[in-house]
């Protein structure tokens, strides 16, 4: 497993987040992570020959239902929260350059 | 008036039934508990006109003969349930200023069967942690710190992520909360306040208007004064949701009725891996006499192994991040929660999250991220699923030979505001007795059984196979009786 937990490795992470980690934190943050990680990677030591990966608890498979709607006329509802609506819609920053 | 709030919620449903009190008298005992334990900072709203309120109906509806389960119970609500026309934050600047538009199922049930809301519990952001020190509002205080918790020379932690629920519940400035378990965030704090919490079988409790932190991980949970208390509150907050579709369709026992029944020769497991080098002696001690009381009831003391016991936390800190992060990438300031300014919308996307979330929650997202990043998805995730299963087996073969577990919740009585924060593993050890029920899916509950040399409290865990609920609380609260915790915190309203 070991790979190396340094400043550019944890600044592709911090971007693919979407989660901006300040240029003077990153060193610190590499070094918390890493230690970390070294010690997650422990998990290689257990023999896991055959063994299926559990997602849930329960085997259990998705349930269907109807496709109606269930709801609906709830615009208010859903941008009563937004940072920036405008006539009933989002207002966000450019997305096409 | 302050008597009332001393109550169970057994005996509050009694006195409400007989019309020693109304719930509009006890609910304005509440609403002022609530503000003589501000020194705590437990919670991050109070609500005492919607207390009122719904305390007033209440009162009609039981005159009309038509009273709930929980009818004029004054409760406090974990800021991670969604809470229509209630700021819902999750103790992260990111939700500052959310209002939900909808109620969570949990807290929708409670509210049928009657219950008054007294306000929103703290807890750590995003219920990520064991301290409740992560919050943005501010770290939660134990009341077991001292008589005057907010200038104690030694300030204590009240366990996390539920602490605001377990320091209220503590120091009864609330009947009982609700609680998520995650990996031990109603367990661990109930620990080391002297109450009881409880998470129950994974599924068994509608996550739908939980704030997602871990899918396959969460759920609902419970902080009382007693077993009885968090059976009755089960029974209101358990059953199927179609709007979960992790939800079981599974009939729901009345819990309650399993409190106080025999435990004569009930199996009780003590697993041997549990026995972990550097525990505090003290912990050994509770666990040890916590085995006695139910041998001198009559349950069977019967030694198991879970071989692969030391790799619960590391399979955890991998699959509880990696959900996370997936979870948390909703919040990206476009729908809801803060947004900061940027130059272009990646910026906008990297400000809000950088400036929303904080340390803690930043550094399990990273975590998740790297682990299911290409090239290390197979090393680390699809790992930990494996080792995940490992697990599982090692709880059914062990099933084999005992009915129930028996062991300690946490490490050690609660640490000192500020400790275990130079190292975040130090930190995660605090949840090794806890988190494999979690990734199992297991019911399981922290009962509080004594002080500790240092005085403060310590419980013990009763852990059960997946939807036995019932044979949980039979075990709990045999050990209840026999332990006999009545010590009150230095500090209660």
């Amino acid at each position: 497993m070991q790979t190396p937990m340094d400043k550019p490795t944890i600044a592709r992470v911090a971007r693919l987040a979407r989660l901006k980690v300040p240029e003077a934190q990153l060193d610190q943050v590499a070094g918390e992570i890493g230690g970390i990680l070294k010690w997650i990677e422990q998990l290689g030591e257990v023999d896991v020959k055959n063994v299926e990966p559990v997602a849930s608890v329960h085997a259990m498979h998705l349930r269907w239902r109807d496709d109606v709607v269930t709801d609906g006329n709830q615009t208010k509802a859903v941008l009563q929260n937004a940072p920036k609506a405008a006539a009933d819609f989002f207002v966000v920053a450019k997305v096409i350059e | 008036m302050s008597t009332l709030t001393s109550l169970s919620l057994k005996a509050v449903l009694a006195g409400l039934e007989a019309k020693k009190f109304s719930a509009v008298e006890l609910a304005t005992a509440y609403n002022q508990a609530v503000v003589n334990a501000a020194p705590l900072n437990a919670f991050n709203l109070t609500t005492p006109e919607l207390a009122l309120e719904q305390a007033k109906a209440s009162d009609a509806r039981r005159a009309a003969g038509k009273a709930g389960l929980l009818d004029g119970v004054p409760l406090g609500i974990k800021d991670m349930f969604c809470t229509k026309g209630v700021r819902t934050t999750a103790s992260s600047k990111i939700l500052d200023n959310f209002i939900p538009p909808y109620e969570s199922t949990v807290s929708q049930k409670l509210f049928d069967a009657g219950a008054v809301m007294l306000g929103k519990l703290s807890c750590d952001e995003f219920a990520m942690g064991s301290s409740t020190a992560t919050s943005a509002y501010g770290p939660v205080i134990n009341p077991w710190s001292g008589p005057d918790p907010a200038k104690a020379a030694r300030q204590l932690v009240p366990g996390g992520s539920s602490g605001g629920s377990s320091a209220a519940v503590a120091a009864q400035a609330v009947v009982a909360a609700t609680g998520t378990d995650t990996g031990g965030s109603c367990r661990q704090p109930a620990s080391v306040t002297g109450t009881v919490g409880m998470k129950p079988t994974y599924g068994r409790c509608s996550r739908w208007g939980i704030i997602a932190f871990a899918s396959s991980l969460d759920q609902a949970g419970t902080l009382a004064r007693s077993v009885w208390d968090t059976a009755h509150l089960l029974r209101v907050m358990a059953g199927f949701d179609p709007k979960d579709s992790t939800s079981v369709d599974q009939a729901v026992p009345n819990y309650t009725a399993a409190c106080g029944q025999s435990i004569k020769g009930l199996r009780v497991g003590i697993p041997k891996e549990y026995r972990i080098d550097g525990i505090p002696a003290a912990t050994n001690a509770a666990w040890d006499k916590g085995a006695q009381m139910l041998r001198d009831a009559g349950a069977e003391l019967v030694e198991i192994s879970l071989p692969h016991t030391k790799y619960a936390l590391p399979v955890y800190y991998v699959i509880a991040p990696a959900e996370a992060s997936s979870n948390l990438a909703r919040y990206d300031g476009m729908r809801f929660g803060l947004r900061a300014a940027g130059n272009n919308l990646n910026e906008v996307y990297e400000n809000s999250r950088g400036q929303g979330f904080g340390t803690e929650v930043r550094r399990r997202i990273l975590i998740g991220t790297y682990v299911l990043s290409a090239g290390y998805y197979d090393a680390y995730y699809t790992q930990a699923q494996k080792v995940r299963a490992r697990l599982i087996e090692d709880f059914k073969r062990a099933y084999e030979r005992c009915d129930v577990i028996l062991a300690p919740t946490s490490p050690s009585t609660a640490f000192g505001l500020g400790e275990k924060t130079s190292d975040p593993v130090q930190l995660y050890l605090e949840d090794v007795f806890t988190v494999t029920m979690n990734l199992v899916g297991m019911p399981a509950i922290s009962v509080p059984v004594g002080l500790a040399d240092n005085g403060l409290p310590l419980g013990l865990q009763i852990v059960a196979k997946p939807w036995d609920e019932e044979t949980m609380f039979r075990a709990a609260s045999a050990l209840e009786a026999a332990a006999g915790f009545t010590a009150k915190p230095p500090f209660t309203v």
